[in-house]
């Protein structure tokens, strides 16, 4: 064997072990890189319900309702929805029907209530999908999706 | 064949090549970016959700996808340079990790003076910033590494396999908006996100622009490199003597 085979051999060698590596540590790690939960993860259970923790998915449409600072909607995956409480100051992309990120965790305001479904939120981040288009063709979307 | 590649990559011929392709880099170049800047802020109408605030993807996402281009062609430079010991692919390696991460640079600061705004947040720590970030990381460490040494073959061979072993990052990059719930959106570009012709025509511009800015910087860094390689021999002392005078 040549030494220039012998070091496309180690080469290689490498990558496929770094590959190898990189592929196990995410399947360890892949619970721990989840940035949000959905509502369904709730409700199945998976989610550290004693810690704060964020939850995704978008905000229900006519659900939004707000009383002096206070935000309450619902945030939906489709499947499961929660209800999110919110004091302080929503961005300007937090819309009905747009994605939204809310940290906090599921607490009783009051003793004794039943609110497995309360969601009081102290951070709440809109997220944007990947659609870009201009005003005219939304409406046009819209208006042929209304039509369906 | 074999050949030929061996003749280009002489420093003397390679260096020839560069200073040949400087100006076919630089004047399209200037072109791309000035029809494509004007496409992107003038041309193309305002977004939906964003207004004007969207127009920031015609640096951000091109210097995203460059950030992540330039680092795999680092690393498959720095690995022909390890096998086929050329010494051209070191220097190519080389010079391009500084471009690579002011690229990166530039992706994510963009990124972040649009999500303030849009998200409400300059940073959050979720799969696609944070592996960004690592890429950033890469690229500094490759660069100490890189210059750690007095050699240029040693430097180039050890820092060659970290930029090999650091191309895990770049599939980790492209599928994290996929692979885990990210506040950074998914795919725009090549999915239909993107549904308007101007606006598919700007983000194709300023993408091209990006590419021939990357290979007019890496030949105009590169031919400096082989300056300094080869300032022993006596084709690059006449050279330089015809530069001074």
């Amino acid at each position: 064997m040549t030494k220039r085979q012998n070091r496309m051999i180690l080469v290689g060698l490498l990558v496929s072990g770094v590959f190898l590596a990189g592929y196990l540590g995410i399947k360890a790690f892949s619970e721990n890189l989840l940035y949000f939960y959905t509502p369904s993860d709730i409700e199945e259970g998976k989610v550290p319900i004693e810690k704060s923790f964020r939850i995704g998915g978008l905000v229900k449409t006519d659900s939004f309702e707000r009383n002096g600072m206070r935000s309450t909607f619902l945030v939906t995956d489709n499947k499961k929805t929660i209800k999110v409480i919110y004091d302080g100051i929503l961005p300007d992309l937090f819309r009905e029907g747009q994605g939204v990120v809310a940290t906090g965790s599921v607490t009783c305001p009051r003793k004794g209530w039943s609110c497995k479904n309360i969601f009081t939120a102290t951070e709440v981040l809109a997220k944007h999908d990947e659609n870009y288009m201009p005003p005219e063709v939304a409406d046009a979307l819209e208006s042929a999706e209304s039509k369906e | 064949m074999w050949k030929w590649i061996q003749r280009q990559a002489s420093p003397k011929v390679f260096y020839q090549t560069c200073n040949r392709l400087i100006p076919w880099f630089f004047w399209p170049f200037i072109c791309l970016l000035t029809v494509g800047l004007y496409w992107s802020l003038v041309i193309s109408p305002a977004d939906y959700q964003q207004g004007d605030g969207y127009r920031i993807i015609f640096i951000h996402v091109p210097s995203a996808i460059l950030s992540m281009m330039i680092y795999a062609i680092m690393a498959v430079a720095g690995g022909i340079g390890l096998i086929w010991q050329i010494k051209m692919a070191e220097v190519v390696a080389k010079v391009s990790a500084p471009i690579g991460a002011a690229f990166t640079i530039i992706a994510l600061s963009s990124g972040a003076i649009w999500g303030k705004p849009m998200w409400g947040a300059w940073w959050v720590w979720d799969a696609r910033l944070t592996s960004e970030l690592i890429l950033l990381f890469l690229y500094l460490a490759y660069m100490s590494l890189n210059s750690a040494f007095d050699n240029p073959r040693t430097a180039a061979k050890s820092s060659s396999i970290l930029a090999i072993v650091g191309l895990i990052n770049l599939p980790i990059i492209h599928y994290s908006v996929k692979w885990w719930n990210t506040l950074h959106q998914g795919y725009s570009v090549g999915t239909g996100g993107i549904k308007d012709t101007d606006m598919q025509i700007a983000l194709a511009l300023m993408f091209l622009a990006s590419i021939l800015l990357y290979a007019l910087l890496v030949s105009i860094k590169a031919r400096t490199e082989v300056l300094i390689r080869e300032q022993n021999s006596s084709w690059v002392q006449e050279e330089v003597r015809s530069l001074i005078s």
